[in-house]
């Protein structure tokens, strides 16, 4: 590993992180990291970036640094995605999120080198934290067929009418992705929403975007439809707040968001009843721990995102 | 002009048994015959001159001895006077219902506090009566409406929440409930005991205390809860009850001190109580306004839509947020749903809210009266066309008169705006599709109506429309056991059922 380094070019970027850029005397090709909006990977149309760092400083990459109009091409693509998603049959959702954990085993090394160095964790750590977000997957998706069954209702009315409740995917999500976990908080937050029907619009963490735009690549070779789920990376304080000023978001995770920011930030949102997702009162960003299963596999975490529509039919001949 | 619909009439008073040809009811067709008077006797309830706040468990007066007027609207006449809350006595409410909920309504067992709900629930059947007339005197609804809805309703909702008091382990599986602590709730003037009822039974089963603010033009019924409380042995505490303005109301939910924010009113009072919660953990519930779609297609039985059409819009004088107050209706039936709505229109009785025979009453109030009339006559200035059936309205008293807006298009304001009266407007559609997207095109998703007698039709609208409760062949039902509450910009969260409980607990692990 080279001495960490406080430059602010980027000297060293390399897709599995362990390999020296010129191993063997071959030149590595190096990724570039890009946005993923309606199922293809643009640039900012701003053409800003920003240094991504490791957790030791050691510059890694150039990301995009989105823009407002980014977040809007974003949400457009979310919005006309979105009914098409919610149409799919329940069983055939959580089949497409299983075979997204399925590619994520495939290139999992990758995802290990990238989380670990994102992260600081050693391998066998990040190997664990990588483990766990494909497991997750997993969780989440067998939630597809099964959520309506537990949280609708036939309800026994007092009167002659046949009466019953179901769950509906409320619209566009916008998940503003936990700060430290960037992937395993990722997908932790991410998969409820998308399991109940949902199109999503993620703000990747800021310091550690990497391993999200290397999840859109799992997700665009996976059968999740363009524009079902959009990542941006960015800046957080630039980003968040027109995200929660669009009027055609519908829900808001504000798990991620900085919380110097998030009273503002839900100002904004309310001026369209926007739904907002929040942490557990008393819990950090910085301490929640991921792996922790019982605190990360909520079914309530996917009825946040889930709207309940009764409906009545009279009984009679 | 649509063909079949006839021009705006004006209005004049008639007499005689035949309808005059020019009202449009048919050659010959019957007019209503005239009903002798079934007033309701006021003496089962008896009003006192003053009712003060009610605050850990005792009558007390407001800390700046102020008092406001609550009028009947059906005769403008005052009706009691009720202490006006200050901040102050709003903060001793959040302290009294903290004090309960640690010390004595957190702790008690769930088949205890189940117990409480239940005896309510008795005494409120059993007081029925004055809690109709009360209800019908303070808000203008008819007799008929507070006797067999509203208050049956209220008793049944704590019927449904007693029971699951101690049964909440079965309503979370895997999951332990726990109670949120105080609630902060606002109800508005529409339903004001039945909102103080959907407000309340959930609360309280869950183990959470409460403080209530009611409208402040429908305070009394609230008061007069306060009485079953004490009846009911209810600790002092868990039930506070503060009317007063709306500023009362924003002081209550933007207090440091409570746990849960519940309201029901208009959007846009709902979004400012949104912002009150903003960066703060509180949990937080909206039933706001609503622009709902009646859909009529052309196989429906019509008779049995015109019913469910007049049961939409002028139920509770259409001051119902879960109103049908846009009527669309296929092309091919239009005009003889019209004619039929027209004829029915003509046997709607309008008048004191205490005779047994109205259908429509009082509008709750004279600003919500002069709202009314504006939008109705931004209808008219657009270029839609009015229909009102003749009918005599009292003299005093704020009334308005069943109304009917054809050639309507989604850009008049009375097709977009909530109007909150007794205003239908009527759009037509051809295809599913259309109908879909202009039933959607609001901002608003609370309710819709679907009319039809394809079952495969109904279901497959009932997944297009975005609303929390689609009634197919009826509109306006309501029942303890059944979720309510909006998509979109109708707000968040629901009332009523297994839902409703979700509103008032935290889940913990096992």
């Amino acid at each position: 590993m080279a001495a960490p380094r406080r430059s602010r070019s980027v000297t060293r970027a390399s897709s599995n992180g362990r390999t020296p850029a010129t191993a063997g005397g071959r030149v590595e090709v190096r990724k570039t990291y890009k946005l993923y909006i309606g199922g293809q990977f643009p640039r900012s149309e701003s053409g800003r970036s920003y240094v991504v760092g490791a957790a030791d400083g050691t510059p890694l990459a150039n990301a995009v640094r989105a823009s407002r109009k980014d977040v809007r091409d974003a949400v457009r693509a979310a919005r006309n995605a979105f009914p098409g998603w919610a149409e799919r049959t329940a069983m055939n959702r959580g089949q497409v999120l299983y075979r997204v954990a399925e590619l994520m085993e495939g290139r999992r090394d990758q995802f290990v080198a990238e989380v670990a160095q994102a992260e600081g964790l050693r391998d066998d750590r990040a190997r664990e934290v990588v483990n766990r977000a494909i497991d997750r997957w997993v969780w989440y998706a067998g939630w597809a067929d099964k959520i309506a069954q537990v949280l609708g209702s036939s309800n026994p009315v007092a009167s002659d009418f046949f009466n019953f409740t179901i769950p509906e995917p409320t619209g566009v999500v916008g998940v503003v992705a936990p700060e430290p976990s960037s992937l395993l908080g990722l997908v932790s937050r991410l998969a409820p929403p998308l399991v109940a029907g949902n199109a999503v619009v993620v703000l990747a963490s800021e310091t550690r975007p990497l391993p999200a735009i290397t999840l859109t690549e799992v997700l665009a070779t996976s059968d999740v439809p363009a524009g079902v789920v959009n990542v941006l990376t960015g800046r957080k304080r630039e980003l968040v707040p027109v995200l929660a000023a669009h009027v055609d978001v519908d829900a808001l995770d504000v798990w991620g968001v900085p919380d110097d920011l998030r009273k503002d930030v839900e100002l904004v949102a309310a001026d369209s009843v926007m739904r907002i997702a929040r942490r557990p009162a008393g819990v950090t960003d910085a301490r929640f721990d991921w792996l922790d299963d019982r605190a990360s596999e909520r079914p309530e975490w996917i009825a946040a995102y889930l709207e309940m529509k009764t409906v009545w039919h009279p009984i009679g001949v | 002009m649509m063909p079949g619909v006839t021009e705006t009439k004006a209005l004049r008073p008639w007499s005689g048994d035949r309808a005059p040809a020019d009202w449009g009811l048919g050659d010959g067709q019957a007019v209503p015959w005239e009903y002798a008077p079934a007033p309701e006797s006021k003496d089962v309830v008896s009003i006192k001159p003053r009712y003060g706040l009610f605050i850990d468990g005792r009558e007390v007066n407001a800390s700046d001895g102020g008092w406001f007027k609550s009028v009947n609207p059906a005769t403008e006449e005052v009706i009691a006077e009720v202490a006006r809350a200050t901040p102050a006595d709003v903060d001793r409410a959040i302290r009294a219902a903290r004090r309960a909920q640690k010390t004595r309504w957190g702790n008690l067992p769930g088949r205890e506090r189940a117990k409480y709900l239940f005896r309510i629930a008795r005494i409120l059947q059993e007081r029925s009566r004055e809690f109709a007339v009360l209800e019908s005197m303070d808000s203008g609804k008819p007799i008929k409406e507070s006797r067999d809805v509203d208050v049956p309703l209220v008793a049944n909702h704590f019927w449904y929440y007693a029971g699951w008091a101690d049964k909440l382990e079965y309503a979370f599986p895997g999951r332990v409930a726990k109670p949120l602590g105080v609630a902060a709730q606002v109800i508005p003037w529409n339903f004001p005991l039945l909102m103080l009822a959907w407000k309340i039974a959930p609360a309280l089963a869950a183990g959470n205390t409460v403080v209530l603010k009611p409208a402040s033009t429908t305070p009394l019924s609230a008061l007069l809860f306060a009485e079953v409380c004490q009846q009911a042995d209810l600790p002092a505490g868990v039930v506070n009850i503060v009317p007063g303005p709306s500023d009362i109301g924003m002081h209550l939910v933007s207090s440091p001190n409570v746990d849960k924010v519940a309201f029901t009113g208009s959007t846009g009072v709902g979004k400012l109580i949104q912002k009150a919660t903003a960066g703060t953990n509180k949990a937080l519930t909206l039933e706001l306004g609503g622009k709902a779609a009646n859909i009529v297609f052309e196989d429906a039985a019509l008779d049995q839509a015109v019913e469910g059409i007049v049961n939409g819009i002028y139920f509770n004088q259409g001051e119902v947020c879960c109103a049908g107050s846009r009527l669309l209706v296929q092309e091919s039936v239009q005009d003889a749903l019209i004619e039929k709505l027209k004829d029915r229109l003509s046997t709607i009785r309008v008048g004191d809210p205490l005779d047994k025979n109205t259908d429509v009453g009082a509008i709750n109030s004279k600003a919500q009266l002069e709202k009314i009339t504006e939008l109705v006559q931004a209808g008219v200035d657009e270029g839609a066309d009015m229909y009102q059936p003749a009918c005599d309205l009292p003299e005093r008293g704020y009334f308005f008169r069943p109304t009917l807006f054809t050639n309507v298009a989604q850009s008049h304001r009375i097709a977009k705006e909530e109007i909150f009266g007794p205003v239908l407007s009527v759009l037509t559609f051809r295809t599913p599709d259309e109908a879909v997207e202009k039933a959607n095109n609001t901002p608003y998703g609370l309710s819709a109506g679907v009319w039809t007698e394809k079952g495969s039709r109904i279901l497959w609208m009932v997944r297009k429309l975005q609303a929390g409760v689609v009634w197919a062949n009826t509109f306006n039902r309501f029942d303890p056991t059944s979720p309510f509450g909006g998509y979109k910009e109708s707000g968040f969260g629901r009332e009523g059922g297994m839902h409703g409980l979700h509103a008032y607990v935290k889940l913990e692990d096992r």
